[in-house]
């Protein structure tokens, strides 16, 4: 059980920096992706040790809502480049207070 | 029948203020004039009728009541909207619409030219309407309603012109002065309803009289007394008695049509009303009837004075008004209710013709008010100075004139009343209303013309005359329905009786008529002294005024800045009152702590904000940065918890 935990929780803590300190969208959306996946990681181990099967329909959820926000997320990395001519999030800050 | 529709009689007065205040604004002058003058003399005729029809009932039965409508039920406490009729009631709105027809007639004329026609008779209309309510009230509370109406209309008709900084400024003075009245006369409701537990005048003088062991005639101050006293607080506020005088003499800066409603129909009688209308109760009460006679005697005495040295037309006539009130309380003081409402109505017709004849002077002269720039006016516009002269002799109490009728009949009562100090206090009065009233005939009407080069003098249109010559024959014949007894009989105080019938009498003591035939004769002859000796000063001998003026300067002064009771309220009251809304009110609680909190809160959210709008830089890294940060934070916190 540990081990798979470990894991996750790795995974989910190179998404998370690798979100924080990446300067491409295109990278910071795979990181999201590793995060989401060590989220599923977790699920899954949790529902064979405890025997049930809420994991892993959760998992097939949280896929299907991962590519939902994929088709969404890359539509607006194509419009963010048509428009500014960059992938860098830094340039796209119009929103600050 | 007619009593049955007694709620028609204040009702037209309001139905026609309605007319003309909610529509005047569209409609013709001339229907704006129909529907005001109309209301009011419907309402003439209709009081007419009333009293008709209570004159054709025996003595005894003259008290009609009409309960109109449930007016506040909460709980053991009913108050109804309930109409009085009695002589005493028939005899005022007789007099409140009788006189203020012949005025809204007149101001056909006066308000011709000026702006605002229909909301100047819309308000006429709504006086007439609270000063029924008033009248004929058969309560307390509904006495009040028509005590407010009757002080929110004043303001109203003061403030006419309220363009003018004096006229709003006199309108305001008008409506405070008489609210400390109002303050006295509301405590004075309350302690009738603890003492009572009601407030229809019928269940209380009939209680006071009823239980002449529960209310004797009190020796000190008892509750009937602190009653009295209250409620005359509020008559002295509402007919301007010292200290409360202050506010009539400006009320002057209503049109002139204003004034003479105010002085002679409405309002200032209101007080005398409300103090005859309590006769059970005030004449168990000596300590307050005394108080009354005082405050009378020393308004009416101090009022003539003033009025001796004043310039203005119509600030001598308020003066005049606020004197003669004085005599009115003098008589209720004296016990002698009838003979105060017998002068309040023979008042009534000669103060309105006094104040729509100086309306016509003024008119004449194009608005000059001053007496100094007047003059020789008798030949140009004789209606109106034949008329005055009725009026001015009327006042003086010339016999046989209406005015000598009811102020002999007062100051023989002080004299039975044994109050011979009183008595001279009158008299003395009597030869000063002859005095000042002879010297504003004599400077306005005799002697050289003074007025400004150009003005043309002319006679006013038959619509301002017409009434000056009914109020003349008013004026003349009026004191007759009054005659002493050494005339014959005083039909007045016999019709005014069942009214009064509740109120406690002690020993009359009996005096030959011979003696009061002296006494009237005395009273004569010392108005006939004043008036000799306003035409020696003012008349005869040129110049005779300013030399006695330089030589009783400090009391000349004294008299023409009226006793400086305006100064004297502006150090005592006003400044103080100003200084510490200013000094403390405003710049410390206010400004220092209310407005302190307010921004302070303001403040502090905008402080706040700034420290937090840095987080908000639109980059999304260091927002997802916040976001792990948070959750580690609260991971953290559950952890703790955890163990």
């Amino acid at each position: 059980m540990n081990p798979y935990l470990v894991l996750s929780l790795l995974l989910f803590l190179v998404g998370t920096t690798g979100f924080i300190v990446k300067k491409n969208v295109l990278a910071m959306f795979l990181c999201v992706e590793l995060m989401l996946n060590a989220a599923n990681l977790a699920f899954v181990a949790f529902a064979r040790d405890l025997g049930h099967l809420q994991g892993q329909i959760f998992v097939f959820l949280v896929m299907v809502v991962a590519a939902a926000e994929a088709a969404v997320g890359l539509a607006i990395m194509i419009v963010l480049y048509r428009r500014r001519q960059t992938l860098n999030p830094d340039d796209a800050d119009t929103m600050k207070g | 029948m007619m009593t049955e529709l007694l709620w028609l009689l204040p009702l037209v007065p309001l139905a026609g203020a309605a007319a003309t205040g909610l529509l005047g604004r569209r409609l013709p002058k001339r229907a704006v004039t129909l529907v005001a003058c109309g209301a009011s003399g419907a309402a003439f005729v209709l009081a007419l009728a009333a009293f008709l029809e209570l004159l054709s009932l025996a003595p005894g039965d003259r008290r009609i009541e009409r309960e109109l409508f449930t007016w506040i039920a909460a709980g053991d406490f009913t108050a109804k909207a309930a109409l009085l009729l009695d002589p005493l009631s028939a005899v005022m709105t007789l007099v409140v619409t009788g006189v203020g027809f012949i005025i809204h007639i007149y101001s056909i004329g006066y308000m011709r030219a000026q702006e605002g026609y229909y909301r100047f008779f819309a308000y006429m209309n709504l006086f007439l309407f609270s000063m029924l309510v008033l009248v004929l009230a058969g309560n307390f509370l509904l006495m009040f309603v028509g005590w407010e109406g009757v002080g929110l209309c004043s303001y109203l008709l003061i403030g006419y012109d309220f363009h003018r900084p004096a006229a709003a400024d006199a309108g305001k003075k008008a409506f405070i002065v008489n609210r400390i009245g109002d303050f006295g006369f509301i405590l004075g409701i309350l302690l009738v309803f603890l003492t009572f537990g009601d407030l229809g005048f019928g269940r209380v003088f009939g209680e006071i009289a009823a239980a002449p062991s529960r209310f004797p005639p009190e020796a000190g101050i008892g509750v009937l007394t602190a009653i009295a006293l209250l409620l005359f607080v509020g008559a002295m506020g509402k007919s301007a008695q010292i200290p409360l005088h202050v506010w009539l003499p400006d009320a002057m800066e209503g049109p002139t049509p204003v004034s003479a409603l105010i002085h002679a129909a409405t309002m200032v009688t209101a007080g005398v009303y409300m103090v005859v209308r309590c006769a059970p109760l005030f004449s168990r009460a000596p300590v307050a009837l005394d108080v009354v006679l005082v405050v009378g005697s020393a308004t009416a005495l101090m009022a003539a004075t003033i009025g001796l040295a004043q310039t203005d037309i119509k600030r001598v006539l308020a003066y005049s008004t606020v004197s003669q009130l004085g005599f009115m309380f003098m008589a209720a003081g004296a016990g002698a209710f009838s003979a105060g409402i017998f002068h309040l109505m023979t008042h009534a017709f000669f103060k309105a013709l006094l104040f729509l004849g100086a309306g016509s002077v003024i008119h004449a002269l194009a608005g000059e008010q001053d007496l100094r720039r007047m003059g020789g006016l008798r030949r140009r516009i004789p209606v109106t100075f034949w008329t005055m002269l009725v009026a001015a002799l009327a006042i003086s109490g010339i016999f046989p004139l209406a005015g000598f009728f009811s102020k002999d009949e007062i100051l023989w009562a002080a004299w039975a009343g044994g109050h011979p100090a009183v008595w001279i206090l009158g008299l003395l009065t009597a030869g000063l209303t002859g005095l000042y009233m002879f010297r504003l005939i004599f400077l306005a009407f005799f002697g050289e013309p003074r007025h400004a080069e150009g003005a043309h003098p002319h006679e006013s249109p038959p619509s301002m005359t017409g009434p000056l010559v009914a109020l003349a024959l008013l004026s003349a014949a009026g004191g007759f329905i009054g005659l002493p007894a050494w005339l014959g009989a005083n039909r007045f105080a016999r019709f005014l009786e069942p009214s009064l019938s509740l109120a406690h009498r002690g020993e009359a003591p009996h005096f030959s008529h011979a003696l009061e035939f002296a006494f009237a004769a005395l009273s004569v002859a010392v108005a006939l002294a004043g008036i000799f000796a306003a035409h020696r000063i003012y008349l005869a001998r040129p110049g005779a005024a300013g030399r006695i003026a330089a030589r009783w300067g400090a009391i000349h002064r004294l008299l023409r800045d009226r006793y400086r009771f305006d100064e004297f309220y502006d150090r005592a009251v006003v400044r103080p009152l100003l200084g510490l809304s200013e000094r403390t009110l405003w710049l410390r609680v206010d400004v220092g702590v209310i407005d302190r909190c307010v921004n302070g809160a303001g403040s502090s959210m905008v402080s706040l904000g700034a420290l937090l709008r840095g987080m908000q830089n639109g980059l999304i890294r260091s927002y997802a940065a916040w976001i792990v940060a948070g959750m580690a934070a609260v991971l953290l916190y559950l952890s703790l918890l955890r163990s």
